[in-house]
């Protein structure tokens, strides 16, 4: 006969015990990680701050963190030579989100659209792949001596930024999407709209949220860079008058602002993200 | 038996053309008839065109000589009364089970509510009660095959085509998934039609076994299989008549597999 009853290193309390310790393990890790994080940050500004000080490295070229710090506080207080700093980053997020949306929902369309007819597909993929090759940025000339120094030449330019990514994860994720699950919804009675609404575009649906994620990003440098061509208001201004200046404080304090608000953006999306892909597994 | 046959394949020969034009022959001169309320299981190597044969009797492959008629009528599109089981999983992943099983009636045209409720009612049947709101991906691949039974038999197809659907499962689960079949499958009075590579999971749930020859394949021989049924899967393997037929069938593939 086999012994039933447990060894006492195995009882409930020796157990939770046990979980108690690694669990107190788990957190004393993430602690560490946080504590960290503030170190490097503070080696490097301060490794910064006092390189400047010293004249090791020219403040005037290179700036400091406290003089950055400064001019973040100016404009926030005192508003920035082309208006209040609020002012700048509505518009320039104003510019990115519309061009974001027009952008990737164009994408959306077309990428499941060629991507569910194959003739479409074979004849335009050639030239997508040669508009995606050329340096997209380079349009912005164009669009700012067509569309003039308002807000449709930066919009323009977020679009053909975003277009191409979401378009190409849009394409590839229609075109991957299983064959026997699209032959499976064919014989349970789907007809083609259904197909499309219910098992192609949710299958797909990973590759283009991926590619939201990217091209948030890309809207945000097409409005930032359509601004630095020319215009009259924008971060993108903000940063070109900044450079004009000499001012290199200016540039980084509006790198700082862009950041703040590319990070916000990305916090979002995610969450967006794990309510329509609740589906997958989480380790995903 | 109904005078017309459930699936009729007569002289059917398919030419097969792949994506770098390429001509080669998957089936040659296969006829089979299948009455209603039969249960058939077509057996042979691998590549020989057992798969094939299901993909025209739904319509998705056209066969390029013969014709091959499902309930008495030529098949040009996909039939509303024949339900198809697949290897792969092919259950939507992004569907909770309910949702999976109430695709087909809402497919069809069903609404929301209805499609759920009957849903509720199949995935009871297939013993998932508990499991309504998961998602595949939170099962095990005995219970996602369950989920493919489900949506499935709620359409209630007349005509049931199966392409090797338990051969990703272990033993034992392939064991209870065929009982559960068999199952589902008596008093629906439909027609199955079950590929398999596995002669003992052909001779186990069929009453006749198409073996076929390799590649190109053709008819090589029918078997009655005179089984008294219901049969329970863990016994009817141990049956001395059962173990007589898989011996002879057994002989017969063995050339085949050979050669391919």
């Amino acid at each position: 006969m086999t012994d039933h009853t447990l060894p006492a290193v195995l009882s409930d309390e020796a157990l939770a015990r046990e979980s108690e310790t690694a669990r107190a393990r788990i957190q004393r890790r993430k602690n560490m990680i946080i504590v960290l994080r503030i170190v490097v940050l503070a080696i490097v500004l301060g490794g910064w701050e006092i390189a400047a000080r010293a004249k090791w490295i020219d403040p005037f070229f290179y700036s400091q963190p406290s003089a950055i710090w400064g001019q973040l506080v100016e404009w926030m207080r005192d508003g920035t030579a082309q208006g209040s700093l609020w002012r700048q980053v509505a518009v320039t997020l104003e510019e990115t989100v519309l061009g974001f949306l027009i952008g990737s929902v164009a994408g959306i369309l077309c990428g499941i659209v060629l991507g569910r007819n194959k003739l479409l597909a074979d004849v335009f993929s050639l030239y997508i792949q040669i508009a995606n090759s050329i340096p997209r940025v380079v349009l912005g000339s164009i669009f700012v001596i067509a569309l003039g120094l308002g807000m449709a030449s930066k919009v323009a330019l977020a679009v053909v930024m975003v277009f191409f990514v979401v378009f190409g994860n849009a394409f590839q994720g229609v075109r991957e999407a299983d064959k026997y699950m699209i032959a499976n919804a064919q014989i349970l009675g789907a007809s083609p709209s259904q197909l499309t609404i219910f098992v192609v575009i949710p299958s797909a649906m990973s590759w283009i949220l991926a590619s939201l994620h990217v091209s948030f990003g890309f809207a945000l440098v097409g409005a930032v860079v359509g601004e630095f061509l020319g215009a009259k208001e924008g971060i993108g201004l903000l940063i070109s008058t900044a450079q004009g200046a000499f001012n290199a404080s200016g540039v980084f304090a509006a790198m700082i602002v862009l950041a703040v608000v590319a990070l916000l953006a990305s916090y979002l999306l995610t969450a967006m993200e794990k309510r329509l892909l609740k589906w997958r597994p989480v380790d995903f | 038996m109904s005078p017309t046959p459930a699936i009729e394949f007569s002289n059917v020969s398919l030419r097969f053309i792949d994506a770098k034009g390429n001509a080669t022959v998957a089936l040659r001169n296969f006829s089979m008839s299948v009455a209603r309320g039969e249960f058939v299981a077509i057996v042979g190597p691998t590549g020989c065109g057992k798969s094939t044969t299901l993909n025209m009797a739904t319509g998705l492959l056209k066969p390029t000589v013969g014709e091959v008629r499902v309930m008495g009528q030529q098949v040009t599109e996909i039939d509303p009364r024949i339900g198809f089981v697949f290897q792969a999983d092919a259950v939507f992943p992004w569907r909770t089970v309910l949702q999976n099983v109430a695709a087909g009636p809402q497919f069809r045209g069903a609404s929301r509510k209805l499609a759920i409720e009957q849903a509720a009612d199949w995935v009871q049947r297939v013993g998932l009660g508990k499991f309504g709101n998961h998602y595949p991906h939170q099962l095990s691949g005995g219970m996602r095959k369950r989920v493919a039974l489900a949506q499935t038999f709620i359409n209630k197809p007349e005509i049931l085509l199966m392409d090797e659907p338990f051969s990703a499962l272990d033993m034992q689960t392939r064991t209870l998934m065929q009982d559960e079949l068999l199952q589902l499958w008596s008093g629906t009075g439909g027609s199955v039609v079950f590929v398999t590579h596995d002669l003992e999971e052909a001779i186990a749930l069929a009453d006749r076994v198409f073996v076929l020859s390799a590649r190109p394949g053709t008819l090589k021989r029918v078997y009655d299989i005179d089984l008294p049924r219901p049969r329970v899967m863990s016994e009817v393997r141990y049956n001395e008549h059962f173990i007589e037929l898989s011996r002879r069938i057994w002989a017969d593939l063995r050339e085949e597999a050979v050669l391919a």
